[in-house]
């Protein structure tokens, strides 16, 4: 009882706060002086139609590359926990006397009409992926967005043949040599250009091209590679959880 | 009285984005299973990023981006802040990161225990 008096005194409280913090809410009609530097200073200066990319990649690209890190360490967490221990899949096999593949395939497969329309359909999904982290500083879009829908592939591909199987270790060298290739890019920045992840070491080009804005399309490419596919394994690691123990 | 005036659309964001999270914590603080708790932590996030958003919107602005439907001579007066759209990118990035994490632990304990109920999870209680 007094638990609950107290959960719902907090809320009260939090609800106050936000009540106040919204009567007094007024529309701003003008940026903020940052937002207006990057407005105004944005295009010229790296050379991307798109100022959140330029934000993201650019202007805060350390940011970008810590939030890189939080993904890796949170996909390795994820593989972490969810590893099978060797022993205990030895026992299996001690015990049932043959390999676990047996486990594996109790997934009852997906229709055919299924299976025929992802044939179909995953290449697109995944050209649609890379389209999408291309023109990431031309269009609304980005690394993180196009290695989602490159995942969002791997999801339909995993419910629609539940016995296919992601090679492990081609997940992890690519993974591993984008971004390796995105810290490189960014030194590469140090070296050529004014900072750590500076795009302007590469020609700017023609303002609202595919390949302007210097570096930007190169480190968005590193990005949407290493997202889909940290994406893709921890996907990977759910099913073979769910099917380890079914 | 006219209802775009007196609630631009930002406030109504706003306000959303507060109710968000005020359910999402009262889940997180109420319910006793594992994955109402890990719901309840998604529409909190959630309700976050919609206030993040709505801080950064101008009245009348559109998407930052310069092209030829936004001159980059007017630009200043069109667009909405970039910043807060570019922090809300990184928070939905953190967001599935810790969420993901959540739900592996989530697999664990019910590998461990069959259950997903908190109040059945004694043996960490002190």
């Amino acid at each position: 009882m007094i638990k609950r008096l107290f959960i719902f005194s907090m809320l009260a409280l939090m609800a106050f706060i936000f009540f106040n913090l919204a009567s007094n809410y007024t529309e701003s009609d003008s940026l903020s002086k940052l937002g207006q530097y990057y407005v105004e200073k944005g295009p010229q200066e790296i050379g991307a139609p798109n100022l959140v990319t330029a934000v993201v990649v650019t202007y805060r690209g350390l940011d970008t590359l810590g939030e890189v890190t939080v993904l890796f360490i949170s996909a390795a967490g994820v593989g972490l926990l969810l590893r099978r221990s060797r022993r205990r899949q030895d026992d299996k096999i001690l015990e049932k006397g043959e390999p676990t593949e047996k486990n594996i395939s109790t997934h009852k497969a997906a229709s055919e009409i299924v299976e025929t329309a992802t044939e179909l359909l995953l290449p697109m999904i995944i050209l649609f992926g890379v389209y999408v982290f291309m023109n990431g500083h031309l269009s609304p879009g980005g690394g993180f967005q196009g290695g989602a829908i490159i995942a969002s592939g791997t999801m339909f591909l995993l419910l629609a043949l539940p016995e296919s199987h992601l090679s492990r270790l081609m997940i992890a060298i690519t993974e591993s040599l984008s971004g390796f290739s995105y810290v490189v890019v960014g030194v590469l920045g140090v070296i050529w250009a004014g900072g750590f992840l500076d795009n302007r070491f590469m020609e700017l080009g023609t303002y609202g091209d595919l390949f302007s804005a210097g570096a930007i399309p190169l480190i968005y490419t590193f990005v949407g590679l290493k997202v889909g596919f940290e994406l893709s394994a921890v996907l990977d690691r759910f099913r073979q959880e769910e099917s380890g123990s079914a | 009285m006219n209802i775009l005036t007196d609630f631009p659309i930002s406030l109504i964001v706003l306000c959303s984005g507060f109710g968000l999270i005020l359910l999402g914590l009262w889940g997180m603080l109420t319910q006793r299973h594992l994955i109402r708790i890990i719901i309840g932590f998604s529409l909190m996030d959630t309700g976050i990023h919609m206030v993040m958003v709505s801080i950064g919107y101008v009245t009348g602005g559109t998407a930052p981006i310069i092209n030829d439907a936004v001159p980059m001579s007017e630009a200043v007066n069109m667009v909405v802040d970039p910043v807060p759209s570019a922090l809300v990118l990184t928070a939905i990035v953190i967001g599935l990161g810790v969420t993901a994490v959540m739900l592996s632990f989530a697999v664990r304990i019910h590998k461990a225990h069959k259950t997903l109920m908190i109040d059945k999870l004694t043996e960490s209680k002190w």
